[in-house]
């Protein structure tokens, strides 16, 4: 019998919104509130995850070409960059830079280096998550 | 003043009504009737206790969470589809309706079906 899953792929396609800008949020607020590089990582993992319950890997798979060993593998090689970047300032290893510029738009920011290497360690952590939900996943 | 009131309202309000629904978890006959109260009064208990906790965040220390909206909006959204797919998935595994109801239009439907296909 034909399965129709309506209700479950009109409000996925609603909530993946709410769920990326919450790991968008989590992961800019993670200098000075709870988040960051990790769960802004899990929760778009997350999302990833419910598109993949509600619609089909297949179809998914073929909106988002992405090798998630490679998003994992890529994050992984920011997160070690942004170390060895700082060796060439006469600093330590993974010494971070922290100034405040004058943007356009948002007026005074502070900007962080560690923003960087936070973004390494976010796509790590979505490239493994999915790795390992899609290869469990497969009929063998 | 009010707002502290309201607040206390809301909060209370929302406990009450999430105990109800698990008094309904204990007291219900079969799997739908509990999945009934379990997702309705759930999911408005913790939406008056969240909005409980957005006005005294407002009041009290003048701090507009956004979170606790998107939170509002999302349980809002996303608890009775949960409902929803929990009733759906019991039914498709045949769970039994109570012994003393009535009508079942949903496995006739499923049954017609499924004779269509066979042809």
């Amino acid at each position: 019998m034909k399965i129709n899953d309506v209700i479950l792929q009109t409000v996925t396609k609603i909530v993946v919104f709410i769920i990326l800008t919450m790991a968008v949020y989590l992961f800019v607020s993670g200098h000075n509130s709870p988040g960051g590089g990790f769960i802004g990582g899990l929760v778009l993992a997350s999302a990833l995850v419910l598109l993949f319950l509600a619609f089909d890997t297949e179809t998914i798979m073929n909106r988002i070409p992405l090798d998630f060993k490679m998003v994992a593998a890529v994050g992984a090689f920011i997160a070690v960059a942004t170390g060895v970047v700082s060796l060439f300032f006469d600093v330590p290893f993974l010494s971070q830079a922290y100034s405040y510029f004058n943007l356009p738009v948002f007026g005074q920011t502070g900007l962080a280096t560690v923003t960087i290497f936070e973004l390494g360690v976010a796509l790590a952590v979505v490239g493994v998550v999915v790795t390992i939900i899609l290869s469990i996943s497969e009929d063998v | 003043m009010i707002g502290e009131l309201l607040i206390g309202l809301l909060v209370l309000f929302g406990a009450v009504v999430s105990a109800l629904s698990a008094f309904g978890l204990v007291r219900l006959p079969d799997a739908y009737m509990r999945s009934h109260a379990a997702t309705k009064s759930t999911t408005l208990g913790v939406l008056c206790i969240l909005c409980g906790a957005f006005l005294y965040f407002m009041f009290s220390l003048e701090h507009v969470s956004a979170k606790l909206l998107l939170g509002i909006v999302f349980v809002f959204i996303t608890a009775p589809v949960g409902g929803h797919l929990n009733g759906r998935a019991a039914h498709r595994t045949g769970v039994p309706l109570w012994k003393d109801s009535v009508r079942d239009d949903l496995s006739e439907a499923m049954r017609r079906e499924q004779e269509k296909e066979k042809e």
